[in-house]
């Protein structure tokens, strides 16, 4: 089956040809909102359309239909074997950033919660040893190795990213070396399918307030884009990025 | 009297003053906090209906947010052109929009709770750090600025995991506005709408 995986990468490698020339093509105009670099809004605008509408029509329904169909219990056991799955781009990229807690962290979790956790499919780091999962990616990496954040970007089916971040994710994608394993059995779909599967899980728990931005609120696009790069900030610790405002500065006369 | 003296006088006394006001500042917005958290635990735990759960937020929004900063804040540039009336209006339909919007929101801290955590002077006001605790969810910050711009100390922004809530509410007064053709009468009465 390897024309499968041979269509996905060149979708990637799509995707990272047209990230690098959207570097490239960076001009002098500055194009900002809510300090949020954003020259790519009206290509970006249209990617949202098509997220919305296969929102509508696939993912809210099957998210809503998983996690009201599949018992929690199993729905929480596929999502921890899909994060189990990232624990070696975890590793790595403490290591990269200098952050050997961090990669102990990560190499505790990996072999506990794939030996005794049964292929990662249950979490005894946690439970027994309370040792939570510490998160890095390579789009982390670049940001510590003091890389901007570039322009930003909504990605088709996933969302919102920026330059920066969908470099980072190409990168985590093909030097996992969990991305390889099982060329040829079914297994090796259990990777790409235990991630979408719990997409759809968080899709399906956060549901209300997920619809909330898409479809209740008078401009999804820059609610999606405010709420995704300040969010994605807060976890980098990045957050004098965002702008402050003094409270003793406005007039308040009237209100 | 000596002129040195009397201007150690004054600022000996100026200390004195200073500093109660600001030790006040930092445990009052701890204090301010703690009661606000105590408040919503209370409600969450009520398991009344959702119409009632409104109305007891739109409260706890009257009684501990500094309402005419966080409205001011929401109609960002529009503010300068709207008129004393058109102000009032849209202070009016915005709280009672806040109270539905997160009233809704906070449905799902039913079973769940907020506690307070550690107290950080930022400029002129301070941030007081909460961990929400949900039923099978990982613990997520959400934290309080409070000031004493308006005389007594008040909540002026609430963040959750780093997303600032009155910055998330301006772009959508903004996006409304400009639904409406530039009409401000026109944004209130969507605001009216809205949930």
């Amino acid at each position: 089956m390897v024309p499968r995986l041979s269509a996905s990468r060149s979708f990637m490698t799509a995707f990272l040809v047209l990230t690098v020339s959207a570097c490239t093509s960076i001009g002098s105009k500055t194009v900002s909102s809510n300090g949020i670099y954003d020259p790519y809004e009206k290509q970006n605008r249209q990617i949202h359309e098509f997220n919305r509408s296969i929102d509508k029509a696939l993912v809210r329904p099957a998210a809503l239909g998983y996690t009201s169909i599949v018992p929690d219990e199993i729905e929480d056991s596929v999502s921890n074997f899909s994060r189990n799955l990232s624990s070696p781009s975890i590793i790595v990229n403490s290591l990269l950033q200098g952050d050997l807690n961090g990669a102990g962290v990560g190499t505790f979790r990996f072999t506990m919660n794939s030996t005794i956790g049964f292929l990662g499919l249950f979490d005894p780091a946690s439970i027994f040893f309370d040792i939570q999962e510490h998160d890095a990616d390579f789009g982390e990496t670049l940001y510590v190795w003091g890389v901007g954040e570039g322009a930003y970007l909504e990605l088709p089916f996933l969302g919102p990213s920026n330059q920066r971040d969908t470099v980072g994710m190409l990168v985590d994608f093909f030097t996992n070396p969990l991305s390889y394993i099982g060329l040829d059995s079914p297994e090796k779909y259990f990777g790409a399918g235990s991630r979408v599967a719990r997409g759809l899980s968080s899709r399906g728990r956060y549901s209300d307030a997920v619809d909330s931005i898409l479809y209740e609120s008078a401009d999804s696009y820059s609610q999606a884009r405010l709420m995704g790069t300040q969010n994605r900030r807060f976890e980098l610790g990045d957050e004098n990025a965002n702008v402050e405002a003094d409270p003793f500065a406005l007039d308040t006369e009237g209100f | 009297m000596d002129r040195r003296y009397f201007l150690i006088g004054l600022t000996t006394a100026f200390t004195f003053c200073a500093a109660p006001i600001l030790a006040i500042t930092k445990a009052g917005a701890k204090k301010l906090v703690d009661s606000l958290v105590k408040d919503i635990n209370k409600v969450i735990a009520s398991g009344k209906s959702q119409e009632a759960m409104y109305s007891d937020f739109e409260k706890i929004f009257e009684r501990y947010s500094d309402k005419s900063y966080i409205s001011a804040y929401a109609m960002g540039v529009d503010g300068r052109r709207a008129t004393s009336a058109q102000k009032r209006a849209f202070s009016k339909a915005f709280q009672s929009y806040i109270a539905r919007k997160y009233g809704a929101r906070f449905q799902e801290f039913i079973g769940g709770k907020l506690e307070v955590g550690s107290v950080k002077k930022v400029k002129s006001w301070y941030e007081v750090s909460t961990t929400a605790y949900l039923r099978n969810e990982a613990p997520f910050d959400v934290t309080f600025q409070v000031s004493d711009r308006a005389g007594k100390n008040l909540f002026f922004n609430m963040y959750i995991e780093g997303v600032n809530l009155l910055l998330t509410e301006r772009t959508e007064v903004g996006a409304l506005v400009d639904r409406n053709g530039g009409s401000i009468d026109g944004m209130i009465s969507d605001l009216k709408k809205a949930s």
